[in-house]
């Protein structure tokens, strides 16, 4: 029992991580109906950032400017690379967030060099005692933040003017251009509110560990994360996130004992498999919206 | 009509395989420049043109699927290694680390390995048939993921990570290709053999894309329930179009380490599928030609940065420098994808369009 908490506790984390992500994801795909494969390298960068200010500036302050930085950075790719293609179809806009992706990875990998970069979080790998199990620190962390942060952009979303503009623009563009929203500057602030949350991200994977260049690749986990979720429901990227998360953390934990012919590291394409069974039951995620197409 | 070479007098004189007499003059003129090459460069270079040309059948596929169906497949790299694995466990021969079965004769293993992977794009279909545009492309990176685990762990058959299989073993009427003989050194001859091969699938894919299910694909592409409506079986051109493309990954997925002669499952990540993506977008989607353009392009991109640093000196050469060449070609990937879609979308075919209209009618070009 103690054994399934550690891997359900450790499950939420990094599924909260997902779930970050995965908001990340699906704001920019609500505005603007694009799937930004630049949440990687934003996550990347966000981790690198507070690996180099940490030491200046203590770790929570190094978070908030990171975040900072990355959504001025996010804010400033989407004026200039993606501004000028609003209206061309989604794929050709899909793939430019690609070609940025590398960029910006590479230019990011040159700052992480060949060694692991620490980011100086307070809680390494310490454990404390949760509900009579041994859980690390850093995974209550990550849930109780990743709690707090949804919670304020979900109240965000639903009470503020902004908030309504950028829901106003995921509902109809052109009508929320007519009443007067600048549908811009909703685009402008998604992609920096997705940037922001991608370094958040970052920050808490490279906790224990610390930042090598591979640290991009747990990004893309929060892609079945929003496929299951569906794209455009944010409830469904913080469901999905911790989904995913909790089926990698309980394939590691129990696969080797009633699945030993999968393999080692199963666990981590497992949310692939997953998202393929979901999508063959329900071709629209578990709480997307099912289109209706119009000549 | 003797005069007046540009005037069609039926559907099918304007949609013949080379239509114009200019066509004529400049693929015939082509191929006889692409056979004179092996005489003319050395070894090296002739290495990397026939990774160039079995990369270019690999891009046709992808520009099938993604180009004129309209599928955005981000799973390429996936077929490919079907292919890979399936040419290189047919020829190769038993050893104790890993499975062969020493069938060395190429058109054998190279249709099996087309076939197989095939198979795999057929039981992939159905679920590109039920969803949408961005749905499917991020469904095909997942299959990416998960064929690199199952080559991870599948050691009989790919040798194992960082240790890798020898590649397929390229036999034809006995001869093997990939060995130097009396007239031929073996990157003359491996030239020559990816030559011929390309144009045959070169020929094959246009002949498919101007016919009637070339039209069904675009249709399908350009609006999918406006195609059904007018009577094009969805369900039938999506599956097809993804079994030819992923033939043809199966195909160059087997022929693209013959000149290298080793690969390891490493080879089939993520980064794989974007460089044909890359290709298919900087060559022109949805032509053949195009597709070609953007292969060699992209294949004799690090060659062409490696160049670099004798003009640019502030480009180290070695890995260890600050901004290296490395870092430059990784970048130049990025860059390239970025510019090519915001300037001329439709690639470096697009770009000959241009000149080519410009002189048709020089010197009144306006």
């Amino acid at each position: 029992m103690d054994e399934f908490l550690q891997s359900l506790i450790r499950g939420l984390g990094t599924g909260s991580i997902y779930s970050l992500l995965a908001l990340g994801f699906v704001i920019i795909y609500k505005s603007t109906q694009v799937i930004s494969f630049a949440q990687p390298a934003f996550m990347l960068a966000g981790a690198v950032l507070v690996s180099y200010l940490a030491p200046q500036v203590s770790f929570f302050g190094a978070v908030v400017l990171a975040a900072a930085m990355i959504a001025v950075l996010a804010l400033g790719v989407e004026r200039t690379v993606l501004r000028p293609m609003v209206g061309k179809p989604v794929f050709v806009v899909a793939i430019i967030t690609i070609g940025v992706d590398v960029v910006i990875r590479v230019v990011t990998n040159a700052f992480i060099g060949l060694d692991v970069r620490q980011v100086g979080d307070p809680w390494g790998l310490t454990t404390v005692s949760f509900l009579g199990a041994e859980v690390q620190q850093r995974y209550l962390v990550m849930i109780g933040t990743t709690a707090v942060v949804t919670i304020a952009l979900f109240a965000f979303f639903r009470y503020s003017r902004i908030g309504l503009a950028m829901r106003a623009v995921a509902y109809d563009q052109e009508v929320a251009l007519a009443q007067g929203i600048s549908v811009g500057s909703v685009f402008a602030l998604s992609w920096a509110l997705a940037g922001g949350l991608a370094a958040l991200a970052g920050v808490f994977v490279a906790t224990g560990a610390g930042v090598d260049q591979q640290l991009w690749i747990v990004a893309l986990k929060a892609l079945p994360a929003i496929i299951l979720g569906g794209l455009e429901s944010l409830g469904g990227a913080v469901v999905g996130g911790l989904a995913v998360g909790i089926v990698e953390s309980l394939f590691g934990t129990y696969q080797g004992d009633f699945a030993p012919w999968l393999g080692p590291n199963f666990a981590l394409v497992a949310p692939y498999a997953l998202m393929l069974l979901v999508l063959l039951v329900r071709p629209y995620g578990l709480f997307g919206k099912r289109e209706v197409e119009r000549l | 009509m003797k005069g007046r070479p540009e005037l069609y007098t039926s559907y099918g004189q304007d949609m013949a395989f080379l239509n114009t007499r200019p066509k004529r003059a400049w693929t015939g003129g082509l191929v006889v420049l692409a056979l004179l090459v092996p005489f003319l460069i050395t070894d090296d270079l002739l290495q990397l043109l026939a990774t160039g040309f079995v990369a270019a059948i690999g891009a046709i596929g992808l520009n099938i699927v993604t180009g004129y169906a309209g599928q955005v497949s981000l799973g390429h790299a996936f077929f490919l290694a079907i292919g890979a694995y399936t040419g290189a466990a047919l020829s190769g021969s038993e050893t104790g680390r890993v499975i062969g079965f020493g069938i060395t004769s190429l058109p054998i293993w190279l249709l099996a390995s087309g076939l197989v992977a095939a198979f795999f794009g057929v039981l992939v279909a159905p679920v590109a048939v039920r969803l949408r545009g961005l749905y499917l492309a991020i469904v095909t990176l997942g299959l990416v993921f998960l064929g690199e685990h199952v080559f991870r762990e599948w050691t009989s058959l790919t040798g194992g990570p960082g240790v890798g299989r020898p590649a397929a073993i390229p036999e034809l009427f006995g001869v093997r290709l990939d060995r130097d003989n009396a007239m031929f050194t073996a990157a003359q001859q491996l030239y020559l053999l990816m030559f011929v091969l390309l144009v045959i699938f070169g020929v094959l894919a246009r002949n498919l894309v101007r016919s009637r299910v070339g039209r069904a694909f675009a249709a399908v592409r350009d609006r999918d329930l406006a195609a059904s409506v007018i009577g094009v079986d969805l369900t039938k051109y999506k599956v097809l179009a993804f079994a030819v493309s992923s033939f043809y990954a199966g195909v160059a997925g087997a022929l693209l380490f013959v000149v290298n002669g080793f690969f390891d499952p490493g080879s089939f990540s993520l980064l794989l599928s974007v460089q044909y993506i890359a290709m298919v977008l900087i060559g022109g989607a949805g032509t053949i030609s195009g597709a070609i353009m953007g292969a060699l392009f992209i294949t004799l991109l690090p060659r062409i940065t490696r160049e670099l640093p004798a003009v640019l000196p502030f480009i180290s050469g070695d890995a260890t420098g600050t901004f290296t060449v490395f870092q430059l070609e990784a970048v130049l990937y990025g860059v390239l994808i970025i510019v090519f879609l915001i300037v001329e979308p439709r690639g470096l075919f697009g770009i000959w369009v241009r000149v080519r209209n410009y002189w048709r009618t020089w010197p009144f070009s306006y």
